[in-house]
């Protein structure tokens, strides 16, 4: 039993984080805290001081620097929620494709053109096609 | 006494609205997608209903992590279009169906699915997008009062395919007991197969969703014979919300005649399918 068990590893499928009771748990304070930055007078807060705004929501030290440093595999890994985690991103003017980018070691650029070709058809997080 | 009269089976990606909002749709990256859209819109603009039944899920706009319902129902007069972080969409506030809700609701309750009702919601792209599909133009008003379906997709364990099949179903049962001659239209909304986080983002599988696409239609048991780990397997992690799709079709005819669907891809990171099906039995040609 753990809580941090890492994303992905409920069923055998690599490269696919599943966002699970046990994540959501770890995650609550971090999504709880992008979830504010639907409001713009919580953004102006934020950007004037991102670590005071993290510690005001309860997020534990790994979540902050993940935070601050826009490691937003990191921010997965340590219980976010991609609906969530996308506030901060658009917050950025962050796209989903950028973010796609992140997650799969290409640019933004490059991830756009994989879906404009037709989606990634890799399976099991192997590039097959 | 109220009846089904058509199902609309579509994505609900927030960039389909905003290429609509942004006036985007003739751009080459979008227009096949809005051409796809073309005959459904043209057969709905004929077939207006009194109500609809909006089957959707909230992506952190509405409902917070801190209650995660896995199915509930609005019962409000009136839903505001949230605002996601950006401004909220220049579309019509959503109004409601009160008496509706609440007789659906109760129907649903007897029949063991026990909704967490929501009197307030701020609806998001989940809901208002799949309006737009049907409604590109709706002016000051959409076309007919909604009621919100929620379900639960995007925090495991979501409920399974099997019990969104027999959710929809209890629910045309609901609706074909409601005492009032309405015209009532359903929305299952969602899909098609992608992922957004992961090494696996931006996944999509055509060959899952042609087979999602044709047996939601003509053999919706075996889509809900699907597994969790089946769908997220299949469909990506985020396409598992496919599962929307067969709440709308439990509530249907078991025969059912298919107007018209189309499927592209991508829609930001998504492949968008949209299905419409009149709910009345295919006529003999
Ligand atoms: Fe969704």
């Amino acid at each position: 039993m753990s809580t941090d068990t890492p994303a992905g590893s409920r069923f055998d499928l690599p490269g696919t984080p599943v966002f699970d009771g046990q994540t959501s748990r770890r995650g609550l304070r971090m999504n709880k805290m992008f979830m504010s930055l639907r409001s713009e007078a919580n953004r102006t807060r934020f950007l004037a001081d991102e670590a005071g705004y993290c510690r005001e929501f309860g997020l534990t030290p790994e979540q902050e620097r993940a935070v601050l440093d826009r490691d937003w595999q990191a921010m997965i890994d340590l219980g976010g929620s991609i609906f969530y985690v996308y506030k901060l991103a658009v917050m950025d003017g962050r796209s989903m494709q950028y973010l796609g980018g992140v997650f799969t070691g290409m640019t933004e650029e490059e991830f756009v053109a994989a879906m404009r070709a037709g989606g990634r058809r890799d399976t099991g997080g192997r590039r097959d096609g | 006494m109220a009846e089904v009269v058509w199902g609309l089976a579509t994505s609900h990606v927030p960039s389909i609205g905003a290429a609509m909002d942004r006036g985007k749709t003739e751009d080459p990256n979008w227009k096949a997608l809005f051409d796809g859209y073309a005959p459904a819109r043209a057969w709905l603009a004929e077939h207006r209903p009194d109500v609809a039944v909006v089957v959707y899920n909230d992506h952190a706009n509405g409902i917070d992590l801190d209650v995660v319902p896995t199915f509930a129902i609005g019962t409000a007069e009136h839903y505001p279009v949230a605002d996601e972080g950006f401004g909220r969409r220049p579309v019509p506030d959503v109004v409601g169906d009160a008496d509706l809700s609440l007789h659906l609701l109760e129907s649903l309750v007897d029949e063991g699915f026990d909704l967490t009702v929501f009197q307030e919601l701020d609806v998001d792209h989940g809901l208002t997008v799949p309006l737009s599909v049907w409604t590109p133009d709706p002016g000051e008003a959409w076309p007919c009062p909604v009621v919100p379906l929620l379900v639960n997709v995007i925090q495991y364990p979501q409920p399974t395919a099997a019990r969104c099949y027999a959710l929809g179903q209890a629910l045309g049962r609901a609706i074909r007991s409601y005492p009032e001659d309405q015209k009532v239209a359903l929305l299952g909304t969602g899909g098609m197969s992608h992922q957004l986080a992961g090494a696996r983002a931006g996944f999509i599988n055509p060959e899952f969703d042609a087979m999602w696409m044709e047996a939601i239609e003509t053999d919706p048991a075996r889509l809900a014979a699907l597994s969790r780990e089946e769908l997220i397997r299949q469909a990506g992690s985020e396409g598992i919300e496919l599962i929307m799709w067969l709440i709308m079709r439990g509530a249907m005819d078991e025969r059912i005649t298919k107007v018209h669907s189309s499927y592209f891809v991508p829609a930001s990171n998504t492949a968008a399918g949209i299905a419409l099906f009149d709910n009345r039995a295919p006529q003999p040609a």
